[in-house]
């Protein structure tokens, strides 16, 4: 019930002081107004503490004691200033996010820049209730928090209101902000667990022409193209000559024929989002195997063709159905 | 606050360890022994928990010591509450946390702890050495805190930062130190035991106890005389009047205040000065003779002993103007003259037979007696020591027959005895004679060791007449001091001597500073600071005005550190300061330079703008893109980019 009320209390706090719409423009700069600090458990402790001694120091006409519980209570204040200073104007803008397959942890990453001479120090950066990360900026230098978020959807996930906070130097005070830049993360689709074989369409492609490349069996190497499968790199070969090129091995099989991932030939009774997850195992398998590969889905048609790119923009345009598609 | 509940790392727990050690070590003195062997076995333990990395010890065992620790300062002190037994609980409370470090919170209770020996240390002392060594208490305290929130940096990097912040904390402190209402203490009842025997004058005086008291070095009070200082022979100033006599001890008779001001008429000029007088656990005020006035909240005994309402226990303050030419008592009363009579039945035979000599020779004439037991005292070559022999039960015919031998104390119970065998009124006065002015700051410094006693006859139609016996056979203890007047070779305290200027001359000094410390920082209590604001020109400072003065005062220290706080040092290349001049300076001829321009477009676009000076434009675009862009610039580049630019005028 209480943790109820906090949390709604919490959330009409955030709505008054994230006053930009979301996402903000970026580098978002902490201003003095949007860092709030507030002492923490151990604060107030402290003044309870301090309260205490004064009465002590009252009662028995301490002198020092009275100087005593002065200075602590300058440290008190100096210690609100220097928590308040190790978060304001950092300058925070949205880095990048490599996709996740849905169900997975996107790792969004946030750039924070300290322009100051000085560092900055056990910075907390958090999403919502999630763990946070621990970070220090140099002086005039700038890190990068990866924020992990579980990604439950498909499609562009936004980051949510991150959390700024630190505690540092006494621990006495909190002061904390809230950003929301604009930083988003494509969500592959799932790649099914249990999916039907690729769907060779029939006689054509399964023709055995010896010259043709698959990755069965080796058959030489040729220069390396940017499109060829990492995994067909002869690392090995590489490695013997010191600053050669990059060499490509090729295969020879009955595998280097194509293969067409089609959206109509999985089962009317399957919904959408079944197919574009059968459709993304496909497609992973082909690439793994070096086929190429072509996909029609409503709205879309890719040709064959393999690699990295090929992969790449397959995986978006599930991911984005039917917003994505061209 | 997933933080607080962190483990203490093994950093963190040298810290704390460092941190209790520097709080508990003052005060070891202050604690049983039991106490203290207990609670560095438990520092042991933490140091060795930490270095092998050992478990901590399970929660009932911490219990168990817990209870076992508070039953110890119960069996102590029979309380639990109090100065000592608080300190002793806490530094149970301390040893034992240190074994219970299990998250950061746990660190943050420790420093607060620590913070709490500190106000404990104040009680028992609050000398500079003791202000001084809890400054590196509170020091390692901050440090520890800092290094309970972040352990990376090296010690010395904390300590650092922990001064740093001290440092800015100072002005509040001391803002807060002057402008803070003071309130007068107690807020409520003190423990008995919140102060210890003093030495200093008694309620009593036999043979040896102001001897023993001239062995001490300690400050009975210190005088601020408004004009001169008077003479040292004008100097006694008057403590407990014993009147009462056992055989072998003087004593006090009067407890009460029967006066609530001076009753007699003073006359004479009037020496003033303000005495700031050391606790001296009794009610014991001292004044010169004769006091004109009394301090606030005081009395006059009705034998003229000044007394405390309340027992001395601060250092006090008080103004006070003396009248050394007044006759006080010419009315005394029947009963106090009676008891200014009273010897004890038997003993001292030939003393007795001595006054009633003296009586039957000067028949009714009181003066006269007095005169001729001056003129006895002298002839009697007695000799004033610090090491008397042992008298036996007739103290005073030993003393004036035998030996002839004694100290202040022997002197002035045998004349005031030697008076009343002969019939006049006499008594005798204990308190304090001389004084040492210290040149560095002008106060009459009084010490244990010029604790004296003295006598006063009653002489009608002229009150009561101080004599001091002492005086007339060693009149160099009057004159000039103690170390004067005792033979050479006997033992003094070795303040008294005065044999080693430069060390005399360091006494002074440290003296000097010991008293300002006193009376400002110490002594800051509600009276002094309402005087010191008034005379800061906050008229009639009350505890709103203060209150204002120090919210102004704080507000403009925190608007200073808050502007430091938002400094944003960011350090502007000094080439592209002087691009920016030069882009400037085309600006106003209406070429403006985007972010986003090279220096050689930018110089192009400008040379065609302002055709006339192409050739400078290009020049200084050129010298800058090599400042900005070569790999090895030459040095004097800068410089002389600068001078071009400088020396530029489109």
């Amino acid at each position: 019930m209480f943790a109820t009320l906090r949390h709604r209390l919490h959330e009409s706090f955030v709505r008054w002081a994230v006053p930009v719409r979301a996402p903000e423009a970026s580098p978002i700069i902490l201003t003095q107004r949007r860092v709030y600090v507030l002492p923490t458990l151990a604060g107030l402790s402290y003044g309870t503490a301090l309260i205490v001694i004064l009465l002590g120091a009252m009662n028995y006409n301490l002198s020092l004691g009275h100087a005593l519980v002065f200075l602590l209570a300058g440290l008190g204040v100096v210690t609100i200033l220097h928590t308040f200073r190790n978060m304001a104007l950092i300058a925070i803008s949205p880095g990048r996010c490599e996709p996740v397959f849905s169900g997975g942890i996107a790792q969004f990453a946030v750039v924070l820049e300290n322009q100051r001479a000085d560092a900055r120090t056990s910075l907390r950066v958090f999403i919502g209730d999630g763990d946070p990360v621990e970070i220090d900026i140099g002086a005039q230098a700038s890190t990068i928090a990866l924020l992990p978020l579980h990604a439950p959807r498909r499609g562009w996930m936004r980051v949510p209101r991150i959390t700024i906070e630190t505690t540092w130097p006494l621990g006495l005070v909190r002061a904390w902000s809230y950003v929301v830049p604009d930083l988003n993360c494509l969500i592959y689709p799932a790649p099914a667990a249990k999916a039907p074989p690729l769907p060779w369409s029939g006689d054509t492609s399964r023709g055995s022409s010896r010259d043709g490349r698959g990755a069965d069996d080796f058959s030489g190497m040729r220069d390396h193209q940017p499109a060829d499968s990492p995994r067909h790199v002869a690392w090995k070969a590489v490695a013997r000559q010191q600053d050669g090129p990059l060499l490509t091995k090729l295969f020879s099989g009955a595998a280097a024929q194509q293969v067409w991932l089609e959206w109509n030939e999985l089962p009317e009774s399957m919904d959408t989002e079944q197919r574009l997850s059968i459709l993304t195992r496909w497609m992973l398998d082909a690439d793994a195997a070096g086929h190429a590969w072509g996909l029609r889905i409503p709205g879309l048609r890719l040709a064959p063709d393999n690699g990295t790119m090929q992969l790449t923009t397959g995986l978006r345009a599930l991911a984005l159905y039917p917003d994505g598609t061209r | 606050m997933a933080r607080a509940n962190r483990p203490v790392s093994r950093r963190q727990a040298w810290w704390l360890l460092a941190g209790a050690l520097a709080a508990f070590l003052p005060l070891t003195q202050q604690v049983p022994l039991w106490l203290a062997l207990a609670a560095g076995a438990a520092f042991a333990w933490r140091a060795a928990l930490t270095w092998r990395q050992w478990h901590l010890p399970p929660k009932w065992l911490l219990v168990l010591l817990v209870i076992a620790g508070t039953v110890g300062v119960f069996m102590q002190y029979r309380s639990i509450i109090g100065r000592t037994p608080g300190i002793a609980l806490l530094v149970v409370f301390l040893a034992l946390k240190l074994l219970e470090l299990r998250a950061a919170r746990d660190a943050i209770v420790t420093a607060l702890l620590c913070y709490f020996l500190v106000l404990g240390q104040f009680l028992f002392t609050q000398t500079i050495p003791t202000a001084l060594l809890s400054c590196v208490t509170v020091l390692i305290t901050t440090a520890t805190m800092l290094a309970a929130s972040d352990d990376r940096p090296a010690p010395q990097m904390q300590l650092r930062r922990a001064a740093l912040m001290l440092a800015q904390a100072m002005p509040f402190m001391l803002l807060l130190f002057v402008l803070f209402p003071r309130v007068q203490g107690p807020l409520w009842g003190l423990p008995q035991d919140r102060y210890t025997a003093t030495s200093g004058i008694s309620e009593t005086m036999s043979p040896g106890s102001i001897a023993q008291l001239s062995q001490s070095d300690a400050i009975a009070f210190r005088v601020d005389f408004k004009g001169k200082v008077p003479p040292q022979s004008q100097l006694y100033w008057r403590g407990p009047v014993m009147p009462a006599f056992d055989g072998r001890t003087w004593s006090i008779r009067q407890t009460l205040g029967a006066y609530p001001d001076v009753p007699y008429p003073v006359s004479g000029p009037a020496i003033e000065y303000d005495l700031t007088l050391e606790p001296n656990g009794k009610f014991w005020l001292f004044s010169l003779e004769m006091p004109g006035n009394l301090p606030p909240d005081s009395a006059l005994t009705s034998d003229y002993q000044p007394i405390s309402r309340q027992i001395v226990r601060n250092r006090t303050r008080y103004a006070q103007r003396a009248f050394p030419e007044t006759n006080a008592g010419i009315n005394e009363s029947r009963a106090m003259l009676r008891d200014a009579l009273a010897l004890p039945s038997g003993g001292n035979p030939r003393t007795r037979a001595l006054g009633a000599e003296w009586r039957i020779r000067h028949g009714e004439d009181d003066a006269a007696i007095l005169v001729t037991a001056q003129d006895f005292f002298n002839r009697q070559l007695l000799i004033y020591t610090l090491n008397p022999p042992l008298l036996g039960p007739d103290l005073i015919d030993e003393f004036l027959f035998d030996s002839k031998r004694g100290f202040c104390e022997h002197f002035a119970a045998a004349f005031v005895y030697a008076l009343r065998a002969a019939g006049v009124p006499a008594r005798v006065v204990a308190g304090y004679q001389g004084g040492e002015v210290n040149p560095v700051d002008g106060y009459l410094v009084v010490r244990q060791y010029d604790a004296h006693a003295w006598t006063e006859a009653w002489i009608a139609g002229r009150g009561w007449v101080r004599i001091d016996p002492t005086a007339i056979s060693a009149p160099s203890r009057i004159n000039t001091n103690l170390a004067a007047a005792v033979p050479s070779g006997e033992e003094l305290p070795f303040l008294a001597r005065t044999d080693l200027t430069w060390i005399r001359d360091l006494r002074y000094r440290l003296d000097a500073v010991t008293n300002g410390w006193n009376q400002w920082v110490l002594g800051y209590n509600p009276q002094k600071q309402r005087d010191f604001l008034a005379g800061l020109g906050l008229g009639e400072p009350d505890w709103r005005s203060m209150t204002a003065a120090l919210a102004v005062l704080c507000g403009v220290v925190l608007l200073g550190l808050t502007a430091w706080t938002l400094r944003n040092r960011r350090r502007v290349d000094p080439a592209f300061a002087a691009w920016r001049r030069f882009t400037g300076r085309l600006a106003a001829h209406g070429v403006v330079w985007h972010s986003w321009e090279g220096p050689h477009a930018f110089a192009e676009r400008a040379a065609a703008g302002i055709p006339t000076h192409a050739s400078d434009i290009r020049e200084i675009a050129a010298q800058y893109a090599r400042l900005r862009y070569a790999p090895l610039p030459e040095d004097g580049d800068l410089e002389r980019l600068r001078e071009r630019i400088a020396g530029f005028r489109p």
